[in-house]
């Protein structure tokens, strides 16, 4: 016991920790990648099962072979290409928007106290609005086209922005404050280099629920809003069930669900990059 | 409120900045609402402390000591009296709180950004304050890849960055095992003779106050007050576990005690 001590107080106590070689990053992926194979595998099981039973007819409902085998038609037309091209667009400009407004928005009434009392809870109340209850609104008021999807997307996606970086700035811990107030941090610099890192991982939350608002008011624009003749992906859902075509129906949902995962698990990547960096996942194992 | 302890700070100076004082508290009160009462954390504190002097405050939990310093912080008004540094302040928490997103470098070079620093010159500076607290080579680590011994270190470069004429601390060594925490007493102190910085220490711990401070000064629970000040004068560096210190500090201990009616 008193050599060990008698060692302990000779050795420096700032070699405490050595980083931990972290897995083969391949063998990661897989143990990342195999629950959701199965996930996959199952859901197209049951489909299959379902289609067997003969609950529907085959013409209503039709297995997941036909499906994807219409799918890779699909992507041979170059109308089809060019629809998923006018969605992702359209997603991709009218999320920027909402980030924009939402993040504009949610810095002005984190730091406007009179805002904040007079609004903060309209925010929460924007989100748990149906988008798609705007629709009607946005033909009014901009006719029909984009400018109304747009809108639509913009307010469903922004105040789940806007609430993330705002739940972000109240949760930033108090103590970190101080600790920039002492070092000469004041107002925006103190926003700068304090109050909006630390609020990063909920703001990155609040971008992934966004996302997934925006996502869900675009199909429901581009189905009810059928602007000129662009063959955009709600509308050609539209136009399936319009010809009773369920292969095709099916095809595209099995694209929006796809995009859709893809993009949300990349928010996912980074939000755990993000928490990983900022401390917050505890041990990596 | 008089009583037969030696108050500290009654009788000389009063009311007067002499410029050898690198820091003077005078009559500070200081009381917050509570539950529907006014619960007075500070009441009537007058100290001051020299320049280039350590001075340890002792006192039990709640005895307003972190509030003394908040408020010589400029994180909090008092309720009246005044606390005055004089030049730039740093202060150092039991927490390290470093920022979590920034390596050990980058919450360095935050304070020296912050204090006006050039750019191409702050990864030096940064480098070699870590250097100074001992943590060469860790520079590129975040903070939950420290050691709490570690991440005090990274705190106490933060505070040298600031480059303050004081240094005031809120029980930085705290929550660390005991090995680590002598190893940052020698430390500190170095830094300390290096430097010519002001420290003013809190502990709630008599033999650390006795290990550091050239005055204890003894706070009185509920509301806090100066009640005693020890001057201690046994040659530096000091053991912890010599019994010269073990002797002065008991007595503080006793006098907290007392303070507290057990």
């Amino acid at each position: 016991m008193a050599t060990e001590l008698a060692a302990d107080l000779a050795g420096e106590d700032v070699v405490e920790t050595t980083p931990r070689p972290s897995r083969a990053p391949l063998r990661r992926v897989w143990a990342g990648l195999w629950p959701k194979l199965a996930a996959v595998g199952l859901m197209l099981a049951v489909w299959q099962a379902v289609v067997w039973s003969g609950w529907k007819p085959d013409y209503v409902l039709p297995g997941p072979w036909p499906v994807f085998q219409r799918l890779a038609q699909d992507f041979r037309d170059v109308s089809f290409d060019l629809g998923v091209a006018i969605t992702l667009r359209r997603a991709l400009i009218g999320y920027a928007i909402a980030v924009a407004i939402g993040s504009a928005f949610g810095i002005l009434v984190a730091r406007v106290a009179v805002l904040r009392k007079a609004i903060g809870s309209a925010i929460l109340g924007l989100q748990s609005m149906p988008s798609i209850a705007w629709f009607p609104l946005a033909i009014l008021l901009f006719g029909l086209n984009e400018t109304a999807i747009f809108f639509v997307v913009v307010l469903g996606a922004a105040p789940a922005i806007a609430g993330g970086l705002l739940s972000g700035v109240d949760h930033v811990q108090p103590l970190l404050v101080r600790v920039g107030h002492v070092m000469g941090a004041r107002g925006l610099s103190l926003y700068r280099y304090v109050i909006l890192p630390a609020a990063l991982p909920s703001f990155i939350g609040g971008l992934k629920q966004g996302w997934a608002f925006a996502w869900r008011s675009l199909m429901a624009g581009e189905i009810i809003n059928i602007v000129g003749h662009q063959v955009s992906l709600g509308q050609q859902i539209q136009f399936a069930r319009d010809f009773a075509d369920a292969e095709q129906l099916l095809a595209i949902i099995v694209v929006i669900f796809v995009i859709g995962v893809v993009i949300d698990s990349l928010f996912g990547i980074l939000d755990r990059e993000i928490r990983r960096r900022w401390g917050l996942l505890g041990e990596v194992a | 409120m008089s009583s037969n302890i030696l108050q500290l700070g009654d009788g000389h100076a009063h009311g007067v900045d002499s410029e050898d004082h690198s820091l003077s508290v005078e009559r500070l009160s200081m009381a917050f609402p509570h539950e529907g009462r006014l619960l007075v954390a500070l009441e009537g504190v007058s100290l001051e402390v020299e320049q280039g002097e350590l001075v340890c405050i002792v006192g039990a939990s709640g005895s307003g000591k972190s509030t003394l310093l908040n408020i010589l912080a400029g994180l909090d008004e008092p309720t009246s009296g005044r606390g005055h540094v004089h030049g730039r302040v740093a202060l150092m928490f039991q927490e390290a709180a470093l920022l979590p997103w920034l390596t050990a470098a980058g919450n360095v070079e935050l304070a020296l950004e912050l204090r006006g620093v050039k750019r191409s010159e702050r990864r030096d500076v940064a480098r070699e304050l870590l250097n100074r607290v001992h943590l060469n080579g860790f520079e590129k680590r975040l903070p939950h890849e420290l050691s709490g011994g570690m991440k005090q270190r990274v705190a106490l470069a933060r505070a040298l960055a600031q480059d303050a004429d004081v240094l005031l601390m809120d029980e930085p060594f705290g929550a660390l095992d005991a090995i680590t925490r002598d190893r940052l007493h020698e430390e500190l102190e170095r830094i300390w003779t290096e430097t010519g910085l002001t420290i003013l220490f809190v502990t709630h711990n008599a033999r650390e106050a006795v290990r550091l401070g050239d005055r204890v000064l003894v706070f009185t629970s509920r509301p806090g007050r100066v009640g005693h000040e020890v001057k201690v004068n046994l040659p530096r560096p000091r053991s912890l576990d010599s019994p010269e210190l073990a002797v002065i500090a008991g007595r503080i201990t006793d006098r907290l005690k007392h303070e507290m009616g057990v």
